[in-house]
């Protein structure tokens, strides 16, 4: 793709002409440091519209290191700016919130991770930076800390509660505990190293971030894989979908308490996770999508196999489903809980479940069709309330779909296959491209540009919970919060993905 | 209410022994070397993208703590000396809980084996380990029905599950939860992140592994461990050898 290379000064007004245009909307916002290449720091940014991209390429000038923020114009910019500001020292002027992201209070002033001349094991004192937890004050307002480690078995994140009694009146959330700067432990790995890291970015989302890499590898190299290996990239990304599905419909009723959903959440999640041990001898998928094709192939007793599980699943997941739907204690806590708008989630750039639980009909599958998704037949259900409910629904109408999905790849694969893999040529240096999929949580872009000798020169991960978290702070407001468990696995997004 | 109560008993029990059931062809457990002559070709040492195998005084050694499973070593050794087995319990004690004579050990994990309270701390995951410890709790293991149990808080736990690699952002979060715990205890490293800290190289972001910061008592390799691992790993700690 072609990059429309601007001066970083004009980067609003040109961001205004692209939003004006209607249909593209901000994906991904990165900064790269092309200084030995170019001698500039650059900051691109990546708009998604109507099934096509379109690119920018802010260059930043020698005399300061600076750009003007988009935040005020975009919210959706603001946690991208904040981490070029953290990781590569550039300044966005006039961002309202440029409380450090990625690099909390122990990270030292004037040092930037993310820059080429910023060794990756050079030891970096601890530092002690302000960091100020954002709350309401005033009279009979209380502010309630959480994490980040939480009472259960999840990951890390802390929130502030502003608190007017039990209501909410205002969430902040400081995240990227799990950071581990995996962009830069991969700069310098070959291709096929740097797929493991990629594959671990998150567990649950493993082989949505392994086809996000693929294809972005793939695109560079301008390689085409074979279609049966395309066939069984969709068929493990739907598995992936499926347990996950089916996994956070149990959860959620842990958010109500109510134990038959839970366990009947959790045993049908053990039978995929089984089955996905079977299909790919590890139980989140891990190894089959590697750039270039596939590793394993799918034999006609796990052709078999599936098609029974998937049978077996269907069956039993609409009798789980039916006992929800028909218990109004249960509904009376998941409707009209948490409310997302879809104004919210358009200003936000919100993706996956939580944008089409509120109206917004995006899916990476269908939109910006990549392997075989075009030749397959499915819906994209839709719900409007934007609630908790309309999140669990949206779930409960993929899992039905993906189903659909997987008997139609079924079909297509082969019994005997042969040629899954192609082998990836060398690249031009500092040639760079994208892959992106539709994760259990919605969109997953990669950036990637390869260095000399086919090493990754800068690899930059969205994954679809970056967008969606601070969606979460805004569709708690005005509930109590004893609902705020139940909110946020309506949302269930990865702290690992975002965090990376 | 009715319904629900129909399909309980439509489902009955599904609670089964953690390692009766076959374990898939594919899975892929311990590497094994072979008995024939290996051709020096170092393949394995290059395509490791954990650096767990190291040659030692001409013998090639696999550091099961730091391998990911992820098959690159079997599929790169030029004389075919190298596969996975099907062989998950992998998990060890470490130095000081293995050593024989120290009764006093011995005796608290007898006594945690009667009852066990665990506290898990996430410091640097990619949640597949944490998403395979929840597992413990689905009807088919039922980690319960071995005493053990999960607390929300670590002044309630004999044991802390640790799962990643200690992360610069919540090292802090790491000593704070190991000191609020009561003594004496034990500590767990789920997986090759929290056991090796090799899983993404060493980074700014990076601390390192858990036994740098705590000590560990119970490495369990994996990535992640699946859940019987990680129930052979606990039954190992607690000197339940009747069960394992």
């Amino acid at each position: 793709m072609q990059y429309q290379e601007i001066a970083a000064h004009s980067l609003v007004k040109e961001v205004k002409d692209i939003y004006n245009q209607g249909e593209y909307r901000l994906t991904a916002m990165f900064a790269n440091d092309e200084r030995n290449m170019k001698g500039y720091f650059a900051i691109y940014c990546i708009f998604a519209g109507a099934g096509r991209f379109k690119g920018l390429k802010a260059v930043i000038g020698q005399e300061a290191l600076q750009f003007p923020s988009l935040t005020p114009f975009f919210p959706s910019a603001a946690w991208y700016e904040r981490e070029i500001h953290d990781l590569f020292g550039i300044l966005p002027v006039g961002h309202p919130d440029l409380r450090p992201l990625v690099l909390h209070e122990n990270w030292p002033e004037g040092l930037y991770p993310m820059r080429k001349d910023f060794a990756i094991d050079m030891h970096v004192p601890m530092g002690e930076k302000p960091y100020n937890m954002l709350g309401v004050q005033g009279e009979g307002v209380f502010q309630v800390p959480v994490g980040p480690i939480h009472a259960g078995i999840i990951e890390p994140g802390h929130f502030r509660f502003s608190q007017a009694g039990e209501q909410i009146i205002h969430l902040d959330a400081k995240l990227f505990y799990t950071h581990r700067g995996i962009e830069k432990a991969v700069e310098g790995l070959s291709l096929k190293m740097a797929a493991y890291q990629a594959e671990r970015i998150c567990g649950a989302c493993s082989v949505s971030h392994a086809i996000s890499y693929a294809q972005a590898v793939e695109s560079i190299a301008n390689v085409e894989i074979p279609k049966e290996a395309e066939a069984i990239r969709v068929l493990v990304a739907e598995l992936e979908r499926l347990y996950n599905h089916v996994g956070d419909i149990g959860n959620l009723c842990a958010g109500v308490g109510l134990a038959v959903g839970i366990s009947n959440g959790s045993r049908l999640k053990e039978i995929l996770m089984r089955l996905n041990e079977s299909v790919a001898g590890n139980r989140f998928l891990r190894g089959i999508v590697i750039p270039g094709g596939v590793s394993m192939d799918v034999t006609p007793e796990l052709v078999w196999r599936i098609r029974k599980d998937l049978e077996h699943l269907a069956s039993e997941f609409t009798e789980i489903i039916g006992l929800l739907q028909n218990n109004s204690a249960f509904l009376d806590r998941v409707e009209s809980t948490g409310v997302l708008s879809s104004q919210a989630c358009r200003d936000l750039g919100v993706v996956g479940v939580a944008a089409r639980a509120s109206g917004i009909n995006v899916d990476m599958r269908q939109d910006y069709a990549y392997s075989i998704y075009n030749e397959l037949h499915f819906r994209v259900p839709l719900y409007t309330s934007g609630d908790v409910a309309a999140r669990l629904w949206v779930r409960k109408m993929e899992v039905e779909e993906s189903i659909k999905i997987v008997k139609e790849v079924l079909e297509k694969v082969s019994s005997k296959q042969e040629n899954l893999l192609v082998s990836i040529p060398e690249i031009k240096p500092y040639s760079s491209g994208f892959g992106w999929s539709e994760s259990p949580r919605g969109c997953n872009f990669h950036w990637l540009m390869v260095g000399e000798n086919n090493k990754v020169y800068r690899y930059f991960i969205r994954s679809a919970s970056y967008p969606n978290w601070p969606a979460v702070t805004i569709a708690v407001i005005d509930n109590i919060i004893p609902d705020f468990p139940l909110i946020n696995k309506s949302f269930e997004l990865c702290y690992a993905c975002l965090d990376r | 209410m009715i319904n629900i109560l129909k399909q309980i008993t439509s489902i009955g029990m599904v609670t089964e022994p953690y390692d009766k059931r076959q374990i898939p062809s594919r899975f892929r457990g311990q590497v094994v070397i072979g008995n024939d002559s290996c051709k020096n070709c170092c393949a394995c040492l290059a395509s490791c993208p954990t650096k767990a195998i190291s040659q030692q005084g001409g013998c090639l050694v696999i550091d099961h703590k730091a391998c990911i499973f992820c098959g690159e070593c079997v599929k790169h050794c030029e004389a075919q000396q190298l596969r996975h087995s099907t062989h998950y319990k992998l998990a060890t004690l470490s130095d000081n809980l293995a050593e024989t004579g120290t009764l006093l050990k011995e005796k608290i994990r007898t006594i945690f084996g009667r009852s066990l309270h665990i506290r898990h701390v996430d410091i640097g995951s990619c949640n597949a380990c944490d998403f395979e410890m929840n597992a413990l709790s689905n009807p088919f293991f039922d980690i319960g029905q071995y005493g053990i149990d999960f607390v929300a808080s670590p002044r309630h736990a004999d044991m802390l599950m640790i799962t990643g690699v200690v992360t610069r952002n919540l090292t802090q979060a790491l000593f704070m939860t190991y000191e609020a715990m009561p003594t004496p205890n034990l500590v767990m490293a789920v997986g090759a992140c929290a056991a090796s800290g090799q899983v993404f190289g060493n980074t700014y972001a990076i601390n390192g592994s858990v036994d740098e910061f705590v000590p560990v008592d119970i490495y369990v390799p994996g990535c992640p461990p699946r859940p019987q691992a990680l129930i052979y790993a606990l039954l190992l700690g607690l000197n339940k050898e009747d069960l394992i």
